[in-house]
């Protein structure tokens, strides 16, 4: 897995002066404390249950992330852009009902289209998103909720009573998510592959990078001249690509596709990416370290049940880790800005 | 100065514009989502007002794929027994107030029979009282209303039977004796809890089962994805585990698929209450050698029976009375007006193709 640096634009020049130095820009990584807690999870479970990296396991464990991996890809593209999308629970169960009714309605019908249509559903009700939240100009918590609804309504009216399930799927895409290739699952490849676009587009690509100008002060960003709306129109429509992706993939992994697919997976998503480094207020984060909080957070709730700890602990375990995640993030900063402070005092 | 302030100005009516269309567009969008689904609100008349014995059927709520089946069997019954109207009607949301009015048009209409499952026990009692004063019999079925406001409940099972048959199905297929787990619903479902409680206090006590050993008990919540990472877990952390018994339609149905998909299909039994449109595929592959479940329509069947015995006054809904319900034979009235219509089917390979729902 590639680790992207993520210093915001415009703080790079301070890395001059003794301090900088491999070590140094390790440290500084937002990615850095949720992957040693990921390390450190795997190990303290494995030593207490060796079962839990067995071929089965770690198929087991790679699997389960990979749904929420990439709706957390996708939020943190809205995220950085200082926006939320709380309807990506929504949209991925539109999506995967949508897939379980075009098996089940269009005998034959190749798989390949079926991801096409299913991501196209997605981009729509995505730029839905965008367009609401860049012209009306009110906070996107608002509008993603209300949509939220609205798709989840439409979902209800559409699915009724009916519902999917893997038998009227065909086999071979019910083994995307059970076939491996050297112990990684098909789905769980797709992902990475997917992460690593979206990696390399916000980190070596000017409009990737212009996400992170707009999510630090979207009025400078107006005044340098990036195209604000456009930019988070954009980032909402990928958001919705990646959680049409993701409802596909939902419905080759699960049984049953219905009216309540994926139902309160939004706040998991906002989740992983707050504990993988994804500021809220915006402005900084990595697609990546969104991914390995992902990763983390379903790797707990296998590792509590591998160990036998009470189920009941698993949400507040869940909950002081996105407290730490935040409070970690606020003394960064704090120190950020103390450090700019001193360098720009010595420049003056 | 004046050209900025202008473009300004320009900038927000074009914005404005926009952003109605939008709110035009978001409600178009839900307008025609909306559309699809409210249709009908009544459906199936078979045969007109012809026959003067009238039965009507108010489900929790139409479109429901479990209701089908049910509704399927009332209209069957109500044939065979002999009455000449069977109606449909409900609502298409399971609200608690939402039946009120489709009882008072059938009291109107002077239905002889009203058989209802109910979505809150009293919000249709003073609807239902009504209509037993226009001569109305009431039977409640699926759902009990409180009882003061009905004839006669027909249920699914006893509690007791749904727990023996799974220990039972559970003991065949791991061959009495090894480490078993419940994955059930939420912690807190009264059915489940019920269910299992008569679980542990059969195997604790029948001698068949002394060398089965229960190690867990987990709680999926009826939501697939966590179901389905709750019966990772179980395997997991008790690598000597022969079977699960998951009394929960979406838990049985995860567990399958991840046994299905896993290492442990076929090397791990798989037992408990499901439907068998959703298990076919994995009782199909092996995964799953048999599962119970009630068969909902002979839930409608004996309703309609049981209506015909009011109407005809061969029952009065007091503990004792027995009346003949065609096929399924002889039922009997227990204490307050609660009618068993018997024990669990159980699905296997050889007879899951008889049943759709």
């Amino acid at each position: 897995m590639t680790i992207a640096p993520t210093v915001p634009p415009g703080q790079s020049e301070r890395t001059d002066g003794a301090r900088s130095g491999r070590l140094g820009a390790l440290l500084r990584l937002r990615e850095l404390p949720v992957t040693l807690a990921l390390i450190a999870l795997v190990v303290i479970t494995t030593i207490a249950n060796p079962l839990f990296l067995s071929p089965q396991g770690m198929k087991d464990l790679l699997l389960n992330a990979t749904i929420v991996m990439i709706l957390a890809v996708g939020q943190a593209l809205v995220i950085i852009t200082r926006n939320v999308d709380l309807s990506v629970g929504s949209i991925l169960g539109l999506v995967a009902f949508g897939t379980g009714t075009l098996f089940a309605n269009v005998p034959g019908i190749p798989i390949v289209v079926v991801f096409v249509v299913g991501m196209l559903l997605g981009a729509f009700l995505g730029a839905i998103n965008g367009i609401l939240v860049t012209v009306a100009k009110v906070p996107a918590l608002v509008i993603t909720l209300g949509t939220l609804y609205i798709y989840r309504g439409i979902n209800n009216s559409w699915a009724g009573g009916t519902q999917y399930f893997a038998g009227d799927r065909p086999e071979a895409f019910g083994s995307l998510s059970v076939d491996t290739v050297f112990g990684f699952p098909l789905i769980t490849l797709i992902a990475v592959v997917v992460i690593a676009i979206v990696a390399i587009y916000l980190n070596g690509v000017r409009a990737g990078r212009d996400l992170y100008a707009i999510g630090s002060d979207p009025d400078a960003a107006l005044l340098f001249g990036i195209p604000v709306s456009r930019r988070v129109l954009l980032a909402f429509l990928f958001n919705g690509v990646l959680a049409g992706l993701a409802g596909v993939l939902y419905a080759s992994r699960f049984n049953s596709v219905g009216a309540t697919t994926g139902t309160g997976l939004e706040l998991s998503v906002v989740a992983a990416a707050v504990v993988g480094g994804v500021a809220i207020s915006g402005g900084s984060g990595s697609v990546v370290g969104a991914a390995i909080g992902a990763l983390l957070l379903t790797t707990i709730t296998s590792a509590l049940t591998a160990v036998r700890v009470d189920k009941f602990w698993q949400q507040a375990i869940v909950g002081m880790l996105i407290l730490s995640a935040v409070i970690i993030d606020r003394i960064a900063s704090v120190r950020t800005a103390r450090k700019l402070r001193i360098s720009e005092a010595r420049d003056v | 100065m004046e050209f900025i302030r202008n473009h300004g100005r320009k900038g927000i009516a074009a914005r404005r514009l926009v952003s109605v269309a939008a709110v035009a567009a978001t409600v178009a969008l839900l307008a025609t989502g909306c559309a699809s689904g409210s249709s009908s609100t009544s459906t199936g008349t078979d045969g007109a007002a012809a026959g003067d014995l009238s039965i009507t059927f108010i489900p929790k709520q139409l479109n429901n794929p479990y209701t089908d089946v049910v509704l399927g069997g009332g209209k069957k019954g109500a044939t065979e027994a002999g009455f000449g109207a069977t109606q449909v009607v409900g609502p298409l949301e399971a609200s608690a107030s939402s039946q009120v009015s489709f009882i008072n048009a059938e009291t109107q209409a002077g239905t002889k029979v009203i058989v209802i499952a109910a979505n809150d026990p009293d919000a249709v009692g003073p609807a239902l009282t009504e209509a037993r004063a226009g001569g109305a019999k009431i039977v409640a079925f699926d759902s009990d209303t409180n009882p003061k406001y009905r004839d006669v409940f027909i249920s699914q099972v006893v509690a007791k039977d749904v727990a023996l048959i799974q220990t039972k199905l559970i003991s065949d297929q791991i061959g009495g004796s090894g480490e078993i787990a419940i994955l059930s619903a939420t912690a807190n479902a009264t059915n489940q809890n019920g269910w299992i409680k008569f679980m542990e206090e059969e195997l604790a006590s029948n001698p068949a089962y002394k060398d089965i050993k229960l190690v867990a008990k987990v709680y999926g919540d009826d939501d697939d994805t966590k179901s389905f990472q709750e019966a990772q877990g179980l395997l997991q952390a008790h690598p000597n585990l022969k079977g699960i018994i998951s009394p929960t339609t979406v838990g049985i149905a995860a567990t399958a698929r991840y046994l299905s998909t896993s290492e442990y299909k076929g090397k791990v039994a798989l037992t408990g209450l499901g439907l068998p449109n959703e298990m076919r595929p994995f009782v199909k592959d092996g995964t799953v050698t048999a599962f119970a479940l009630w068969d909902p329509a002979q839930l409608g069947y004996v309703a309609a029976f049981a209506g015909k015995a009011l109407v005809d006054g061969t029952i009065t809904g007091k503990e004792g009375d027995k009346f003949t319900a065609g096929a399924l034979g002889e039922k009997t009235v227990g204490a307050d007006g609660l009618v068993v219509v018997g024990p669990p089917t159980t699905f296997t390979k050889d007879n899951i193709d008889e049943y759709d729902f």
